[in-house]
């Protein structure tokens, strides 16, 4: 560490006002920082003297996520496992094989997304902001495994541009970054994003695992198998296997589905590591919870056979796909979110509703988190401006009725 | 407009400086609505720029003996008539283009370009000037349409005019049409792309 921080001290001057390497200084600073706790901030006066800066409200983010990669990279390997027909699981091997199979995906997503912030950062002379970590990482985790690799790209490049630089940069974003990244892939290359091939691993992975799936298999996710149900019994869901799966499966997580969101327990881990550090508000992800929890009750007292989803409990609903991992780590994002308690009250309760409302009313779309918080982000601002004007109409009246 | 109309200006300025899409952004809707293929935005331009020009021309040349009151409809008259023309022109010598613009035909009557035009031209100047100020906002209407057409055809179908432009060699090796080029929010996006050069390169022209 300390010859790092002598080396950084090293070739500082070259960096600053007059240096050869001037016209970098943002890049240098991005670094230093990442790497150091700045030195410019006061230490006296009547400022808030507090070390949890953006940089470190991001890092936890990423921390709170990687009980979901780890789980993720194990459950890879396990689909493909189960796909190739295999019957021993050695745990290794398929933590091996998945972290092998999501690896270039996370390369890719942080070198795109990061490369375009630093060219930016440094065209407009400004100082490199670090909202970017944890969407690299969010990116990855919410598209499937078999997302090829250039379709990252393209969508990480479009969605660091048109949703993020294009408004200002980190900070002024109107929607969701790694959401628009996930809604550009499923609009974009819809063949590549659904269906019953792309949610697990089809090939050899440096000799790990077998290109050859065994015939017979399906690898539809739970939700994908429940949109292409037709018949009057409700619909029962199975894993690659042909077992069904129950409550707890869903809850575990050993499913096929986008890598990072299968699993409902390791979700509730990054949920308590946010809520502890109080980095995500609770109020989101719990009214998020509440919201789908109505809607899903709603549809199943009304259930039909013409909208197969709506024969699915309400715990299920909550429990399977991309539901629990939008409203612990997509609904909670202050930039795009309401601002005011009463405001996220509303824009989480909202969430939930509406993404409960495109998975069942909705059968072209399996899941309707990513479209709900999308469709949310976008009138985030006109709920806090609600919020705000009947408080302000409130307290006026309150001062007349004294007068 | 301080500068000295000419008819160059009035010609050439709908290119760039004063163009009746990226800079008084009109005319969008069928931007969006007719560029997801090149040949029928290249079919649209030109017909916008056919019924923009004559009906400068009839309007330029009726413009001290129409009444002040009725003028919009004299212009819509003038306008609906030009447009059944090319419309039937349409269908008798390019059926399959025109089944593909369908009602977009049609609707250049409600076309912003062909109202302002006629309103802020026509009505005050001369026939001659009036054809080439007709021309030149067709074709600078034509322009954004050709370009935007360009990207989204190559990008979302591989093809420019139908024919096959991104070799089979790249789709055999993983290449997938973008399916979002075919939906109009990217004739959208794609026309913000072309302001945002535009502007880029046209300082006087951002607005603070």
């Amino acid at each position: 560490m300390k010859a790092l921080r002598k080396y950084l001290d090293k070739i500082k001057p070259k960096f600053e006002e007059g240096g050869k390497l001037h016209a970098f200084r943002s890049v240098f600073d991005g670094f230093e920082t990442f790497l150091f706790t700045p030195r410019t901030t006061s230490t006296s006066g009547v400022h808030i003297h507090d070390s949890n800066d953006s940089k470190r409200t991001m890092i936890i983010v990423v921390m709170a996520l990687m009980p979901c990669l780890l789980f993720g990279m194990y459950n890879a390997g396990y689909q493909h496992w189960l796909a190739i027909g295999a019957s021993s699981f050695p745990f290794w091997s398929l933590m091996l094989y998945g972290f092998l199979a999501i690896l270039p995906t996370i390369v890719v997503s942080y070198v795109v997304g990061l490369g375009i912030e630093f060219v930016v950062a440094q065209w407009r002379g400004e100082e490199i902001q670090e909202g970017f970590l944890v969407t690299g990482m969010l990116i990855p985790l919410i598209c499937p495994i078999d997302t090829p690799l250039w379709m990252i790209a393209v969508a990480t490049a479009f969605a660091v541009i048109f949703a993020k630089e294009v408004f200002g940069g980190t900070g002024y974003n109107i929607f969701n970054v790694a959401l628009v990244a996930r809604a550009f892939l499923f609009f974009a290359y819809p063949a590549k994003m659904s269906g019953d091939k792309v949610f697990v691993a089809h090939d050899t992975i440096l000799g790990l695992g077998d290109s050859a799936i065994a015939d017979g298999i399906t690898c539809a996710t739970p939700l994908g198998q429940i949109a292409t149900h037709a018949g009057d019994a409700a619909p029962v869901v199975t894993d690659l296997s042909g077992s069904a799966i129950s409550t707890f499966d869903a809850f575990i997580g050993l499913i096929p589905g986008s890598f990072g969101e299968t699993s409902t327990l390791c979700i509730l881990i990054g949920a308590a590591i946010l809520l502890f550090t109080g980095v995500a508000n609770w109020r989101v992800i719990l009214s998020v919870f509440v919201g789908g929890a109505a809607m899903a009750s709603l549809s199943y007292a009304l259930q039909t056979p013409t909208y197969p989803a709506s024969m699915i409990n309400p715990l299920d609903q909550l429990l399977l796909g991309g539901f629990a991992f939008a409203a612990v780590f997509m609904a909670t994002d202050p930039v795009t979110g309401a601002r005011t308690h009463t405001g996220q009250y509303i824009y989480g309760f909202l969430i939930g509703v509406l993404a409960i409302l495109i998975r069942v009313y909705n059968t072209g779309y399996p899941e309707g988190a990513m479209l709900a918080i999308l469709l949310m982000n976008a009138f985030a601002p006109l709920i806090d401006y609600c919020v705000v004007q009947s408080n302000i109409r409130r307290r006026l009246r309150r001062a007349n009725v004294k007068k | 407009m301080a500068e000295k109309v000419t008819n160059k200006s009035v010609l050439f300025n709908p290119f760039s400086k004063n163009n009746p899409v990226v800079v008084q952004i009109l005319g969008i809707c069928s931007v969006l609505a007719v560029t997801a293929k090149l040949e029928p935005a290249l079919v649209m331009g030109i017909s916008v720029i056919a019924v923009l020009a004559f009906s400068n021309v009839v309007i330029s040349l009726l413009r001290n003996t129409i009444p002040t009151n009725i003028r919009i409809i004299v212009q819509l008259v003038v306008v609906a008539g030009l447009v059944v023309i090319v419309d039937q022109l349409l269908k008798a010598y390019a059926y399959e283009v025109s089944l593909q613009l369908s009602v977009f035909i049609g609707l250049i009557i409600t076309n912003c370009i062909l109202m302002g035009r006629l309103e802020a031209f026509a009505m005050a100047n001369k026939p001659w000037p009036s054809f080439l100020d007709g021309v030149g906002n067709g074709a600078g209407y034509a322009i954004i349409l050709i370009i935007v057409g360009f990207f989204r055809e190559l990008l979302g179908s591989g093809t420019l005019l139908g024919y096959q432009v991104i070799p089979q060699w790249c789709y055999d090796h993983g290449y997938v049409n973008n399916g979002l080029m075919i939906l109009p929010p990217m004739a959208l996006i794609t026309v913000a792309c072309i302001i945002w050069v535009h502007r880029s390169i046209n300082k006087d022209l951002q607005e603070d």
